[in-house]
């Protein structure tokens, strides 16, 4: 049995990437084909013969994939994406047929609409011929759209499909009676016109909805999910975050992702919780601290013994209270679904009309005026309103997507231009989550100290010294490391002699400083002690995304509520807040008081758009009406969100709005172009006027309209904040 | 009239074609990676080869 393995490759853009990755695969004897994708970013390799140690085999791949400078992570199939490319391509299928089925049925059709010379029998034959073609056709293209009218009629309820199954089944139904009694007028290009039509437009929409999917897929696939197990005897030991068991030890290095919930049994380090809590302080860790999966070790090697996986971590809680948050959330109808609702029983009406009408005021009896009925429904076929949400979309996701946000959830635009009231968490969203100096203009922060700093800060890969050396850098302080030896306390600082002098860099114990001495709990703090000289500090804080105020204020323009609600400590948010210029806001956040509040909101009658990236925002981001995340956050927090911005800046929030704007717009017009369409050809349909000609160029028309209007979405002007 | 006898089956088979080969081309999945394919057509057999050749020889 010969298995395939799945690897997202980061970075593959180029023809060059698919040939050294499928060269050098090529060479391992026990891989039988491996085959680069450029558009998923994804190589599929075959194997030679079933392979037992997938691990291990997997391991082999991303190893030698790194050693040609790619980083490959194992991707996990899922059902559902199964699922989606089957369908795709079942919709793809179809399409194919209909286009076939509608193409060679129009050359026999214009052949009878001009036909002078036409006998009755060729006439007749060119029926039956079309019949022929149609009816399987209409049969097997139509399926996606009667399976869908039946599940809605099942629900008692009505969505576009109904009216479409309808005017398909009876078209095809009355031109063969047609047909059967050798009249002139058949619509079975009408039938197939429209099925081919509507099936572009299903196929785009589930297109869409597939690359989402598989972007966001994608980006779950970048996150590591190893752990490294500590065994009795001092070896290590790799292995999946899944296999781990209460009890055992696990090893984090400086950097590194606490996979477990669990205890420290030795080491130092700080832990950056503002991942889970929101805190942007590092919190101590030392032995018998209590450490959560999800946030991040900091400096200083740990071990940890776990307490809790998979299924009772601190994680587990906050899923469930998303979950309950989601039960909550009332279901959105969307907007095709809401325009059905009126749409279908008004045609449905005007065609019992039409036929009562006939039948009652003339003398064609129950045929003719069962026909004329049929012409109603078929000239107010929603044609232009299957096509007129769809296009919308698709246009609106691929200019979104081409300005690096992911419309993951196929209504969140529609639900995004509803908004009235942004919220924003603060770590990792307003702010970047990375440190900046925040106290450079204290007189004891001086080039001469941040010099002395820098010597030792740059051999460190301490987020703190990072941002010491930046700090530097930005006001071309030279950064150069001492040459004499520099010794690293794990957890605690840096020491060096420099000019025969001890110098100390680290926390205030490390540099024995009085906790009574300048006090701080608001920044994170490092300390600079040259022997016999005074101490100094230098403080930092969360960086401020560039254009947080712009966005901030673009939205405070607009008339909307913008709130932050953020889980960090007083000081800070109080600061935030003012330099933000909002009034509303509220510190400490728990995640449930969050959805409270989102509850509240939601309850006085507004809808509320989150913005968020941590795993304390997921509750409340499932809450909300829409939400959008950085691609910076937690997984749980990108499974929740509506949309995912890739970019180090908050603009796209304000960009996403923009065109979800502008897509509700050009759908209202859409809407409004097949009512007046309908306007003018419902009262010819019902005169029994209408003619096979007629209905084509009506219904290809519409449609070109309705698609035109859609592509206006390309030339509106999107919200950039000013560069640097 | 009578040359519809030939000319429509030979219209309808000349479209079965069409479709047979783009059904054909969809189960080949030979639309899962259009912008790979853009690029894998300016590859020259002969070069993948002799460039995996060279790397066997420097290897050993």
């Amino acid at each position: 049995m010969f298995r395939i393995e799945h690897f997202v490759v980061e970075g593959l853009h180029c023809p060059k990437c698919i040939r050294e990755i499928e060269g050098t695969l090529g060479e391992n004897d026990k891989i039988k084909n491996a085959r680069v994708n450029l558009s998923t970013q994804r190589l599929a390799v075959e194997w030679k013969e079933a392979v037992e140690d997938t691990l291990q085999n997997s391991e082999e791949v991303i190893s030698a994939l790194e050693k040609i400078g790619f980083k490959a992570f194992p991707f996990k199939t899922t059902n559902a994406q199964l699922e989606g490319d089957k369908v795709g391509k079942s919709l793809l299928k179809a399409m194919a047929v209909a286009g076939f089925a509608a193409a060679n049925v129009m050359l026999l059709s214009v052949a009878v609409w001009d036909g002078g010379e036409m006998n009755e029998s060729t006439r007749s034959l060119m029926h039956w011929v079309s019949a022929l073609i149609v009816l399987p056709a209409a049969t097997y293209a139509g399926m996606p759209f009667y399976k869908s009218a039946w599940n809605a009629l099942k629900g008692r309820r009505l969505n576009m499909d109904v009216p479409i199954s309808l005017a398909v089944i009876l078209t095809c139904g009355m031109s063969l009676f047609q047909t059967y009694l050798k009249a002139t007028e058949t619509y079975y290009d009408a039938a197939v016109m429209l099925l081919f039509f509507l099936l572009i437009g299903r196929f785009l929409d589930q297109k869409m909805r597939n690359h989402a999917r598989s972007v966001a897929h994608n980006l779950m696939s970048y996150k590591e999910s190893k752990a490294t197990l500590l065994h009795e005897d001092g070896h290590t030991e790799e292995i999946a975050t899944e296999m781990l068991v209460p009890n055992q030890i696990i090893q984090v290095i400086p950097g590194g992702k606490i996979p477990a919930d669990g205890t420290v049994i030795s080491g130092m380090s700080d832990i950056d919780t503002s991942l889970v809590t929101g805190e942007t302080v590092p919190q101590k860790a030392e032995k018998d601290t209590e450490v959560f999966a999800g946030t991040i070790n900091v400096n200083g090697t740990l071990n940890i013994k776990i307490t809790s996986t998979t299924g009772n971590t601190l994680l587990d809680e906050i899923i469930e209270l998303m979950e309950t948050a989601e039960q909550g959330r009332a279901k959105y109808v969307r907007l095709a679904d809401r325009a059905a609702s009126i749409y279908a029983p008004l045609v449905h009406f005007l065609a019992a009309a039409t036929f009562l009408g006939w039948l009652l005021f003339s003398n064609v009896g129950w045929q003719g005026s069962l026909i004329n009925a049929i012409a109603v429904l078929i000239i107010t076929c929603p044609c232009a309103l299957g096509l007129a949400v769809p296009v919308v979309q698709v246009v609106a996701s691929s200019r979104l997507f081409k300005s690096g946000i992911l419309v993951k959830a196929a209504d969140g635009l529609e639900r995004l231009a509803e908004v009235d009231t942004v919220i924003f968490d603060k770590t990792g969203t307003l702010t970047l989550g990375q440190p900046e100096l925040a106290n450079a203009d204290d007189e004891n922060v001086t080039p001469f100290n941040l010099e002395l700093a820098a010597k030792l800060a740059k051999t460190s890969s301490h987020p703190l010294c990072r941002a010491l050396i930046v700090a530097c850098h930005d006001r071309d302080i030279p950064t150069i490391a001492t040459e004499s030896e520099i010794h690293e306390e794990p957890g605690m600082g840096l020491k060096a002699t420099v000019n025969n002098i001890t110098v100390k860099l680290g926390n205030r114990e490390w540099c024995g400083i009085n906790q009574n001495y300048l006090p701080n709990n608001r920044y994170s703090e490092l300390w600079l002690k040259a022997e016999g000289a005074k101490p100094v500090l230098f403080c930092f804080k969360d960086r401020m995304r560039e254009d947080a105020l712009d966005v901030v204020h673009w939205f405070l323009r607009r008339q909307l509520k913008v709130i932050l609600l953020s889980g960090d400590r007083k000081d800070v948010v109080d600061e935030a807040a003012e330099e933000l210029g909002l009034s509303r806001y509220k510190y400490e956040c728990k995640p449930q008081e969050k959805i409270e509040i989102i509850e509240r909101i939601k309850a006085s009658g507004d809808k509320v758009l989150m913005i968020g990236d941590g795993i304390n925002d997921a509750p409340a981001l499932s809450a909300a009406n829409v939400s959008i995340s950085p691609s910076t956050a937690a997984e749980v927090s990108q499974n929740a969100a509506d949309f995912i911005f890739q970019s180090q800046k908050l603009d796209s929030v304000v960009r996403a709005y923009q065109v979800s704007l502008n897509s509700r717009k050009l759908v209202f017009i859409n809407f409004a172009l097949a009512a007046i369409y309908n306007m003018i050809a419902v009262p010819f349909a019902a005169a029994g006027l209408l003619t096979p000609l007629i209905a084509a160029i009506a219904m290809s028309l519409s449609s070109i309209v309705v698609t035109a209007n859609a592509l206006r979405l390309n030339f509106q002007k999107l919200y950039r904040s000013h560069e640097g | 009239m009578e040359s519809l006898i030939y000319l429509i089956p030979a219209a309808l088979f000349l479209g079965l074609i069409g479709l047979a080969g783009f059904m054909w081309s969809l189960r080949s999945n030979q639309y899962e990676d259009l912008e790979g394919a853009t690029y894998r057509a300016l590859f020259e057999e002969d070069d993948i080869e002799e460039e995996q050749k060279e790397k066997s020889n420097t290897k050993g």
